[in-house]
């Protein structure tokens, strides 16, 4: 990085010319030129140039030793075992086949600056367009198949090749829209795997919870009861719609709004875990201030009070899954989730 | 400030910029870093002793009987786990009033805590210290307690449990250097920003689990540096910091006339 690389504004005779006056701007630059050039140690100085000569050697010669290296690692230091001669088997691997790369590519870029010709050189492009007699022939020989193909005098054959050509990209498109366009029912966002009655269980174990087990404090992690046989093989898609965060707090902490107030049981309250923002696994929640929050973009909801959001970008509240208990004292679900869970797309009202 | 404004064009003028963005992120993270503390197993109880104790440097917060006053949560039925949890790992008695309440050395050793918490016991019914066999990490099962782990605790603290932020100051510790019994009376009590993780959620078998994943983890990475293990946050600046700063350097090297 020095100075003289920069053509130097008005240093040159074609600079003074670009001045402006009075706001007008010349017709047309001054091709600037190629700097002065100027000679480097290694061109004039002997000594110089062999110093730069054993630099180059000795990088290439730290690329030879660090294959060997590598080669000595791979027989010698195994990974072995445990986690620690994993962890020096691959420093080891790592370190000498970067000296072997590296040592190659520094020592070919300095042997470049330094020993191999820097003269600047400039090579005028050739003519793109060919002569007019090369020009005249080729639209000859064009010309002489259209005569031949008797295009222009038969008109039924021009109409066949035209459909022909048109018709055949449908193999290809038919197939491609009709799997695209396979299952657009789009009202199956709108559902999850919750309904009446469905017992609410421990993710991942699937165990279902009595309502006495969640004291104040707690947070569990719920899937729906019988995920992976109600599930079929899109069980973990399902799954990914129906998780639920389910806590428990001192009932006068709760605040509910009346048409909600039968939707938890004694102090616990269940709400999807699928943010509003843009759909990231809500589950960072502070036990003493109620808050829960999104690790992604750090989206507070107040399960407190409805799951409303305090902070950040998700723009609605967490959906509620109405919760009870059973004869048996285990939770359930009253029914599905009110609203889509998740993030908003287009077929969702608000 | 001229000798340096005067020097901004050399040609080292960039290293010397990116090592001081080396050194200055590194010391912030040896600053900031919360750490912990542990200490030994315990031993037998004494109510009065506990009592004695708890009147000179609890009752201040937590009133004389450990009803709670003034915001300061009540003791009655924490039970022995919380105290344990709380006074080992120095986070009570409380320093400095603040979003959370930091570990530090313990104020405390093995024996007043215990008679702290056999007196905190005796109010009310609470969860007790775990036996040593219940925190034995050679007796859990790591690959389901990392099952475990992932569903319950690592959106907070970390796939590794190496720690990370919450909400205005509050912070999920590192569990890196934490004892075995105190990520044990932690999952059992949910002190402070933590929720509670009682036996019907997580059975002490599962904790016990978590216990032997979290022990796994402290045998290192088998790739070289865990850049602290946080994450693509801590990833991503090594790699625009220093990745980028590297190619940088490389480019305008081979750019470069040589002199």
């Amino acid at each position: 990085m020095t100075n003289e690389q920069t053509p130097q504004i008005g240093g040159t005779a074609g600079g003074q010319d670009l001045a402006r006056t009075e706001g007008t701007v010349p017709a047309r630059f001054e091709d600037p030129g190629l700097p002065e050039h100027r000679l480097r140690q290694s061109d004039v100085d002997p000594a110089a140039a062999k110093r730069a000569e054993r630099q180059v050697v000795a990088m290439f010669a730290i690329s030879i030793l660090g294959t060997i290296g590598f080669l000595l690692a791979y027989f010698l230091v195994r990974p072995g075992e445990t986690v620690a001669s994993m962890r020096i088997s691959n420093i080891a691997l790592g370190i000498s086949l970067f000296l072997a790369m590296f040592g190659i590519g520094a020592a070919a870029v300095h042997w470049a600056k330094t020993l191999m010709s820097d003269h600047e050189r400039q090579e005028a492009r050739h003519p793109q367009r060919s002569d007019a007699a090369t020009r005249e022939a080729a639209l000859d020989v064009l010309r002489q198949g259209a005569e031949d193909s008797g295009i222009g005098r038969r008109g039924v054959l021009k109409g066949a090749v035209v459909s022909a050509v048109a018709l055949a990209p449908l193999t290809v498109a038919v197939p491609l829209i009709g799997e695209v366009g396979g299952d657009w029912n789009v009202s199956k966002f709108r559902h999850t795997l919750w309904e009446r009655g469905k017992r609410l269980a421990r993710d991942p174990s699937g165990e279902p919870i009595r309502a006495a087990d969640v004291t104040i404090g707690s947070v569990f992690h719920v899937i729906p009861e019988n995920l992976r046989e109600e599930g079929g093989s899109h069980w973990i898609e399902e799954k990914a719609k129906a998780v639920v965060l389910m806590v428990r707090m001192d009932p006068r902490d709760l605040k509910e709004t009346p048409e909600r107030a039968g939707w938890s049981y004694d102090g616990i309250v269940a709400y999807s875990k699928i943010c509003t923002h843009v759909g990231c696994p809500v589950a960072l929640y502070e036990q003493q201030t109620h808050h829960l929050l999104c690790p992604c973009h750090q989206s507070t909801f107040d399960m407190s009070d409805g799951a409303k959001v305090v902070f950040g970008p998700a723009a609605r509240p967490l959906p509620q899954l109405p919760i009870t208990v059973d004869d048996d004292g285990y939770l359930i679900a009253q029914d599905d989730f009110d609203e889509p869970i998740g993030p908003s797309y287009w077929e969702r009202l608000r | 400030m001229k000798a340096i404004a005067a020097r901004r064009h050399h040609r080292f003028a960039p290293v010397v910029l990116l090592a001081l963005a080396l050194v200055l992120t590194g010391g912030l993270y040896a600053a900031l870093a919360p750490s912990a503390e542990g200490a030994a197993a315990p031993t037998t109880d004494d109510v009065e002793a506990g009592r004695a104790l708890f009147v000179a440097n609890c009752a201040t917060c937590h009133g004389v009987n450990a009803e709670g006053r003034d915001n300061n949560p009540t003791l009655i039925g924490v039970g022995a786990a919380a105290v344990d949890f709380q006074v080992s790992t120095g986070r009570m008695p409380m320093q400095l009033e603040g979003p959370q309440a930091a570990a530090k050395p313990p104020q405390f050793n093995r024996e007043q805590i215990n008679q702290l918490a056999a007196y905190v016991a005796s109010l009310g019914p609470g969860p007790a210290v775990p036996s040593a066999e219940q925190v034995d990490p050679a007796l859990g099962d790591p690959a389901n307690g990392m099952a475990i782990f992932r569903t319950n605790c690592a959106m907070c603290h970390g796939a590794i449990g190496a720690g990370g932020a919450l909400s205005e100051g509050k912070y999920a510790p590192s569990l890196a250097q934490s004892r075995p019994t105190d990520i044990y009376t932690a999952m059992l009590t949910g002190p402070q920003s933590m929720p509670v993780f009682n036996d019907a959620n997580i059975t002490p078998e599962e904790k016990r689990d978590v216990i032997a994943f979290l022990e796994e983890q402290r045998n290192g990475s088998p790739g070289g540096t865990t850049l602290g293990s946080i994450g693509p946050v801590g990833e991503g600046v090594w790699i625009w910091v220093v990745g980028m700063g590297l190619l940088i350097a490389s480019a305008v090297w081979i750019g470069a006339k040589s002199s």
